[in-house]
């Protein structure tokens, strides 16, 4: 390769990478932030900024994990009930058994690999299409939610740490006048990780290969059940991470939430330009995108629109992010 | 000379076919071996079960002299045995290097995926091969043929003695062929055997040094390539021997003119398009893959948006700003790409083709009148001669010859007398295509006007009564059709660049 056709190559290498969609959303983003600020004076302060961070740690967080599978041209509609399942498994290792708290962390984050691996089973073993397999495991997940815990929300008052997980600020202990909750934390390490994952190992190398061409990959000799079976593990176990996060800001594991959490993550990674066609995606891009919404939501709120209306203005975000991103490839087509 | 692979008397059956009947095949060190035969002769299926992806039911196969089994694609791959598929098998989002590597990336000692040694390797083989090639570029964005050379990159790096191409030129130009086929010469060089499918006479006779035929699951026969007629091998794969056609080109100057285009002009790829095409003419369009004949088509046709230039159909100017513009106008294009935008697969024959005139066969409640659908379709079944059980049978059971034929009943029914037939023999065997090459003379002779565009010089010569020839979205020229005029002629044309593009990549 010859010095002079590289910057070309970067550039078609930006342009295959997704990375306008990228750039796109994040302008949306800061277009957002400076006519809620001008909108309102209450937006910018420390504790709206900090709350809308903590309000998009657990969307953050699933979304995520959609977008591994979303990456590899699945989806995952299990993800809400899948992070109440694990929530609620913690409250019943924690509560009902009375066991140290990390083994508490750790049952969540294995009942969500457990599940996201039978997913993973069911599309890859077993050839049922994602949307369906994941579909049931949604109301499986929503219906053992119910069983395990008794219908009734479990309380973690035997374990004060477990607060902390999501609400304690450790960077508060350092500099008090901005106390960023450790849910917050946990969003951003979870996403370096995953974003390190997806560009520097096997297993993100071949996300985006079964989301570009399974057949192929097939044929290249690779166990592309076994990885895929994988993939649905990681992402459950991701599941099992926000399950954690959301338990500890309530305090308490809810197990009639979380059905509709799993369209929100699934928009997040839209609005962030994963492609829903598989292939092409990024974990920066979704994280930006759940932020788009959390600052939707909040800016609406702050200006007193109803909160029917601001579920109206999401789904337009979502339909308008697509189009934008329509647009763009038809014109680079 | 050393030999690389022997199989004998391979034998395999599916439900309901007998695929492959006592076969045999041979390949030399540094041989280029093509394998022919019609669709369905079974020369893909030798190849899967040489490939490792079947296992034959009985038969041998020795590679390198050892009798060996092949249990699966990597078990050949372990052999040495590399195919490139007709369909190609890349990952289109990731990096030319990503994708020679699938599967077996290098990793450093933490299982991390060492990025820097994938690309040197990459480059290392693209050195090989003297292809300039950036193995970071994502293949999304590479050329059809720049693809290929992704595939045969990565069947070198398993440091393969046998290259199995199925259909390697399917989708190439002339330039692009021909880069090809500076490779392969390479490679026999270097004592690569290679095994080459190909439905194109002349490029077996340039490429190869031995032709095996096969038909019906069966082996016919192996001959030498510089010493064997084309009829020969034809007769072989087809049964018989194939008459030459003479064209014969009507006096149309007295024939009233269907199509005018004037100044047409969309995008890039179309620009300040002149022609007119006369009733009972057949008006070919010749030119490399990229020269923008597909984009004329599908901007007379109303699928592109137009920027300027006049249509006029049968004297009379109309705007054509959607296909269903088009077709009021009397306009059928029937794509090279039938299974995505031409028929219904899971659907029968009769609805194939009233699928675009079923007002005429329903009534004004919108109830279809089945009666007339069978009577329409059993006519179109008759006078295109389109073979099948009835006109029930699905269409995707349909060979492809057929399935064109039901594509073709489906615009003659709406009444089009102008039809644009874009690659109308893609994918279509060689028995076949001469059935579709004699459609459309006849449809001709009824007095339809008729643009064929293909990319198989023989084929334009062999049909076009006026050859429209088209390089970078300009019409270069016409030639008349014929046997005077020759496949120099129309390459000169079809090369017939504004200004020669600095620095273009090989």
């Amino acid at each position: 390769m010859t010095t002079a056709t590289a910057p070309a190559n970067a550039v078609s290498r930006l342009r295959a990478s997704g990375a306008h969609q990228k750039l796109l959303a994040f302008a949306s983003l800061i277009v957002l932030v400076v006519f809620f600020s001008l909108a309102s004076p209450n937006f910018l302060q420390t504790s709206n900024v900090l709350g809308i961070l903590q309000a998009t740690s657990v969307n953050g967080v699933l979304a995520i994990a959609a977008t591994l599978v979303i990456i590899t041209g699945g989806i995952d509609l299990s993800v809400g009930t899948l992070m109440t399942f694990t929530a609620v498994t913690a409250g019943v290792v924690l509560t009902y058994w009375g066991l140290p708290l990390p083994l508490g962390v750790l049952g969540a984050v294995a009942a969500g690999a457990a599940c996201g691996a039978t997913s993973g089973t069911l599309v890859a073993k077993m050839k049922i299409p994602p949307f369906i397999a994941t579909l049931g495991m949604m109301l499986i997940l929503k219906g053992l939610s119910l069983v395990i815990s008794g219908t009734k929300p479990i309380y973690f008052n035997d374990t004060p740490a477990f607060y902390q997980i999501s609400a304690g600020s450790l960077i508060g202990m350092v500099v008090p006048a901005f106390p960023v909750p450790n849910g917050v934390l946990i969003l951003f390490a979870v996403a370096l990780g995953i974003g390190w994952m997806l560009s520097r190992t096997l297993l993100g190398r071949y996300c985006f290969a079964l989301g570009s061409n399974e057949e192929a990959v097939r044929l290249s000799g690779v166990n592309t059940d076994l990885w895929k079976i994988r993939i649905y593990a990681l992402a459950g176990g991701i599941c099992g991470i926000a399950g954690l996060l959301i338990a500890s800001r309530l305090n308490s594991a809810q197990p009639a939430l979380g059905l509709g959490y799993e369209l929100d993550a699934i928009a997040a990674v839209v609005i962030g330009g994963t492609s829903l066609a598989g292939g092409r995606g990024s974990v920066l891009g979704t994280i930006i995108g759940a932020l788009i919404m959390s600052v939707l939501l909040n800016g609406l709120r702050i200006l007193s629109v109803a909160q029917e209306w601001q579920t109206v203005v999401t789904g337009l975000i979502i339909i308008a992010a697509v189009y934008a991103d329509m647009l763009r490839r038809r014109r680079a087509g | 000379m050393t030999e690389l692979v022997r199989m004998t008397a391979i034998e395999k059956r599916f439900p309901g076919v007998h695929a492959l009947r006592n076969v045999s095949f041979e390949l030399n060190a540094g041989e280029v071996h093509a394998l022919m035969g019609e669709n369905g002769a079974g020369k893909s299926t030798l190849m899967k079960v040489l490939s490792g992806i079947y296992a034959p039911d009985s038969g041998a196969i020795s590679v390198a002299g050892q009798e060996v089994s092949i249990g699966g694609p990597r078990a050949a791959q372990a052999l040495g045995i590399g195919i490139i598929h007709q369909e190609l098998a890349l990952m289109p989002d990731l990096s030319v290097a990503q994708n020679i590597f699938i599967g077996r990336e290098p990793r450093n000692r933490w299982g991390v995926l060492d990025e820097a040694r994938l690309n040197r390797d990459a480059e290392a083989i693209f050195a090989q091969m003297k292809v300039p090639m950036d193995p970071r570029a994502t293949v999304r964005g590479l050329t059809i043929a720049r693809q290929q050379m992704v595939e045969i990159a990565k069947a070198l790096s398993f440091r393969s003695r046998v290259l199995i191409m199925d259909e390697p030129t399917a989708a190439l130009n002339e330039a692009e062929t021909n880069e090809l086929f500076t490779i392969i010469r390479g490679l026999k060089a270097e004592g690569v055997g290679v095994i080459y499918i190909s439905h194109k006479m002349d490029e077996i006779c340039r490429i190869s040094d031995r032709v095996t035929v096969m038909r019906d699951g069966a082996y016919v026969g192996t001959v030498d390539a510089a010493t064997t007629p084309i009829s020969t091998i034809i007769a072989m794969m087809v049964g018989r021997e194939l008459d030459q056609v003479h064209i014969e080109i009507p006096d149309l100057s007295g024939a009233a003119v269907a199509l005018r285009v004037e100044g047409l002009q969309a995008g890039r790829m179309v620009r300040n398009v002149s022609f007119e095409v006369r009733a009972g003419e057949i008006l070919g369009f010749a030119g490399l893959m990229g020269a923008g004949r597909t984009e004329v088509a599908r901007a007379v046709f109303g699928a592109d948006p137009t920027s300027g230039g006049e249509i006029t159909v049968h004297g009379r100017k109309v705007s054509i700003k959607s296909p269903q513009h088009a077709v009021q106008a009397g306009i059928g294009y029937l794509s090279e790409d039938r299974k995505h935008f031409g028929l219904a697969l899971g659907l029968d024959l009769r609805a194939n083709i009233a699928m675009t005139s079923l007002d005429r066969v329903s009534d004004r409640f919108g109830r279809i009148d089945d009666r007339a659908l069978a009577r329409v379709a059993r006519d179109f079944i008759a006078s295109l001669a389109i073979r099948t059980p009835s006109d029930r049978q699905e269409v995707r059971l349909l060979s492809g010859g057929n399935q064109q034929k039901v594509v073709v009943a489906k615009w003659l029914l709406r009444n089009c007398d102008i039809l644009i037939f874009d690659e109308p023999t893609r994918g279509i065997d060689v028995g076949a295509k001469a059935e579709i090459y004699r459609l459309l003379q006849n449809l001709a002779a009824e007095g339809k006007a008729i643009i064929v565009i293909s990319s198989e010089l023989p084929e334009i010569l062999r049909l076009s009564h006026r050859i429209a020839v088209m390089c970078e979205g300009r019409l270069t020229g016409f030639l008349p059709g014929g046997p005077g005029t020759t496949q120099e002629q129309i390459m000169h044309l079809a090369t017939a660049r504004e200004k020669a593009v600095e620095g273009a990549p090989a």
